[in-house]
């Protein structure tokens, strides 16, 4: 009997979606409308003030077409990509990979005091560390000019993209640095053993013995931290996008544009954009999870991120 | 191992949702915010807004309706905070007007609580804060707006004409005959009234009378021309090389007050007014000059640190600089003067203030050259209190909005202060203490001009804003001035551009 298969727990349909319900109740609440409402908000003239307020009227794909040929928009797209590529994925990954590789071996005292110090970056609130960060970087009296005897050199105008990229690299690094010594527990000691009387330097080792046990991991970091860099908004602490738009990362675009400037119609298309670029990251994710192989990820990694891709959307 | 593993992967995860979670609500907030809640689950303001520690909603909410014996709550809020931006209106509302305004009520009968919403941050974020506030029917019951908005916020519904919210009593105040009509155009809107205006101002060439006398240059100084500013300028790079000669606001992230401190006196000294006749200035001999001027002084000739344009908190560190006398030229308001650098309520105090700081008139781009055939310019503005319409209590709103522009209430916030407020009979009083505030009343409003309270102008003054940013950082004036004309051009429509 086909029902057997279908409702092994014996509810029937209407007792069963009961049970479905307050969750997808809370998921169109929730998710759902506030995703069609920005779809909506998205292709109207809406503004934060003026009659457009009041009234705003239907203008279709024009906001769409308009950040096409908007100079600031296609800009803040290339800088999203090079804070995403710079401070995520080469910044965190490597370097937090680099920690926990250094502290696999290390005394257990020393391992504590730099997962810590590590962990306190991670865990102050972005506001506090702003204000940490500005103090080191102001150009009178900072702490770095006063190391470098730069005085006077105003970083956050001069370089203000790698600014933010160390900033958000230093600020992240714990995660990835957590994951992959969680990752490299699961290495068996034994292996890397017998590599070692085999013979296997320690490139060979890696790419041989440590490499196939942690791509699972490698993937799962990668993926989480691009999504969440993506959608830092933390920099605008710092620099506000400026100077003159040179570090206004999307999510800083769309605060400017559609809070600052009060274009709130606009900021919705671009917002629309970005949930869509959200999307696709989560698609290819959950696509190359399913390739089955050592080293994929636990069920747990793949609920956090499914967690994760639900909560960005 | 394998509980460290799952401690780790739990964190993981548990953290993944609440960054996500936090980002999820800058980037939704920014679509949906205010018209439904449910873009903003965490209920968070604009994240800059979490940094005043005020709740954005809280306004009226705590109100009870009815009135006549049951305790009321009235909120009013101001872009001011107790031991920051604007500390001498904060605190003012905080021990003078909140106690006398619940004591004279409660000798009526009246059990009223007012609570102060206090905000620090830069004016278009407070802007943005109340207008989010408004729009989703909550906000304060009295607030603080700057004049130029009074237009986008009426279209908008979220003020509405004293004589709707309050009714046609709202005239039987006896201060309305105190404030002249010009100054109540700053509270109105298509010839209506909106709320009550807090004083008016005027800008000037602020210059540091001691680094001029070390440049060997006398220190009355009165310069006839843009050539002069520059000259000036020169001089001082030459024998000052540590100090910054000249700051004239520029940027974006200034917000109005480049455009109000810098660009508009400039344009005004061209001899053209921004609006006139139905039309915005768009790529006009006029605005390509005072982009060329930024040109010279920011980039050729190199007078100004365009650091302070560019940065983020650049406005509040050139008042830090000037005050430590690394500026020498300073265009600003005389809010500078009576608030920033005030010995007494500043916040970047100058001991002897009227013996260091000089100020002078803007002057024209040549003598006779500016607004009417003047020789000078200048551009006022000023800040209005107005009532929130889904108020409660409109007509207890109302009577603490009066209240503090009593001239008691009035003369209490000032403190022996001066400044030009809206009221002929303080203005009487208290002007005649301060040779500056003095100089602003009889030299600087003669000759002012006042911004167009058209619902586009802030859109027209960020414009010129990225404008003004642009040529500073490096592009081309003509580039600057092509970006500036397809702006505005998308801001009020093609057919209320002129260009030549």
């Amino acid at each position: 009997m086909p029902t057997i298969a279908t409702d092994a727990a014996g509810l029937g349909r209407a007792r069963a979606g009961g049970f479905v319900a307050p969750a997808l109740i809370l998921i169109g609440v929730f998710l759902v409308f506030p995703a069609l409402w920005t779809i909506y908000l998205g292709m109207t003239d809406y503004r934060l003030t003026g009659l457009a307020a009041a009234t705003p009227s239907f203008v279709g794909t024009d906001n769409y077409t308009a950040a096409l040929s908007d100079r600031h928009f296609t800009s803040s797209l290339w800088l999203t990509l090079e804070y995403v590529l710079g401070s995520a994925i080469i910044g965190q990954s490597i370097l937090g990979f680099a920690l926990a590789w250094m502290m696999r071996k290390a005394r257990a005292a020393v391992r504590s005091i730099v997962e810590t110090l590590v962990l306190i970056a991670w865990l102050m609130p972005s506001s506090v560390i702003s204000f940490l960060w500005l103090a080191m970087l102001d150009r009178s009296g900072g702490t770095l000019n006063t190391l470098l005897h730069t005085p006077g050199f105003n970083w956050l105008i001069q370089h203000p993209m790698a600014s933010i990229i160390i900033f958000n690299t230093w600020r992240g690094t714990a995660f990835s640095m957590m994951l992959f010594s969680a990752a490299l527990q699961s290495v068996p000691p034994s292996q890397l053993e017998s590599a070692k009387m085999a013979g296997a330097n320690g490139a060979q080792q890696f790419r041989d013995v440590v490499f196939p046990h942690i791509r699972g991991h490698v993937l799962t970091n990668t993926l989480l931290i691009s999504l969440w860099t993506f959608n830092d908004f933390t920099p605008y602490l710092l620099t506000a996008g400026g100077p003159n738009h040179a570090s206004e990362i999307l999510p800083v675009f769309i605060y400017n544009r559609a809070l600052y400037g009060g274009e709130l119609g606009y900021g919705a298309a671009i917002s629309l954009i970005m949930l869509v670029i959200n999307l696709i990251i989560a698609l290819v994710y959950l696509s190359l999870l399913r390739q089955r192989g050592p080293g994929r990820p636990t069920r747990q990694e793949r609920r956090a991120t499914a967690a994760a891709t639900q909560v960005s959307t | 191992m394998r509980a460290l593993h799952k401690t780790a992967i739990t964190a993981t995860g548990l953290a993944a949702a609440l960054i996500l979670a936090a980002c999820g609500s800058s980037s939704g907030g920014a679509g949906g915010s205010g018209t439904s809640g449910a873009a903003t689950p965490s209920g968070a303001p604009a994240p800059s807004g979490s940094s005043t520690g005020t709740s954005p909603s809280g306004g009226a909410s705590g109100t009870t309706p009815g009135g006549g014996g049951a305790p009321v709550t009235l909120t009013i809020a101001s872009n001011a905070i107790v031991g920051g931006k604007n500390d001498q209106e904060a605190s003012w509302i905080t021990n003078w007007v909140i106690p006398n305004f619940e004591k004279a009520e409660k000798a009526k009968g009246v059990d009223v609580t007012v609570k102060f919403q206090a905000s620090g941050v830069d004016d278009e974020q407070y802007k943005a804060k109340l207008a989010l506030d408004l729009k989703s029917g909550g906000g304060p019951d009295v607030f603080a707006i700057d004049g130029i908005w009074v237009g986008e916020f009426a279209q908008a519904g979220y003020i509405k004409p004293l004589a709707d919210v309050v009714g046609d009593s709202y005239q039987d105040w006896d201060g309305w005959a105190q404030i002249s009509k010009a100054v109540q155009g700053n509270a109105s809107f298509n010839g209506k009234l909106y709320g009550i205006p807090v004083g008016t101002d005027g800008r000037v060439l602020f210059y540091n009378k001691k680094l001029f006398a070390q440049a060997g240059l006398g220190a009355d100084w009165q310069p006839g021309s843009w050539a002069d500013i520059i000259s000036t300028a020169q001089t001082l790079k030459q024998k000052l090389p540590d100090v910054t000669p000249l700051q004239i606001n520029a940027g974006t992230a200034m917000g109005e007050a480049t455009t109000a401190q810098g660009f508009l006196p400039l344009l005004a000294g061209t001899g053209v007014s921004l609006y006139d006749n139905g039309k915005w200035q768009g790529n006009t001999q006029q605005i390509r000059d005072v982009l060329t001027f930024y040109n010279t002084i920011y980039n050729t000739d190199k007078l100004g640190d365009v650091n302070y344009q560019l940065d983020a908190k650049g406005r509040d560190e050139s008042f830090a600089d000037f005050a430590a006398g690394k500026i020498a030229i300073l265009a600003e308001s005389d809010y500078l003067w009576r608030s920033v650098i005030d010995p007494k309520v500043g916040i970047d105090p100058i001991k002897d203030k009227v013996g260091t700081v000089g100020y002078t008139l803007i002057p024209a781009e040549k003598p006779g050259s500016g607004i009417r055939g003047q020789d000078f310019v200048s551009v006022s503005g000023g800040s209005i209190y107005t009532l929130n319409p889904h108020s409660k209590n409109a007509k207890l709103a109302f009577d603490l909005m009066t209240f503090t522009q009593s001239p008691d209430a009035i003369k209490a916030r000032l403190n022996g202060t001066a400044q030009i407020t809206e009221r002929n009979d303080v203005n009487a009083e208290v002007l005649a203490n301060d040779p500056m505030l003095t100089f602003a009343s009889q030299k600087v409003l003669p000759l002012t001009t006042y911004r167009p309270s058209l619902a586009e102008y802030p859109q027209v003054s960020l414009a010129l804003q990225q404008a003004s940013a642009d040529v500073v950082s490096g592009t081309s004036v003509a580039d600057a001035e092509a970006n500036y004309q397809a702006a505005l051009e998308k801001a009020v429509g093609k057919d209320k551009v002129i260009s030549n």
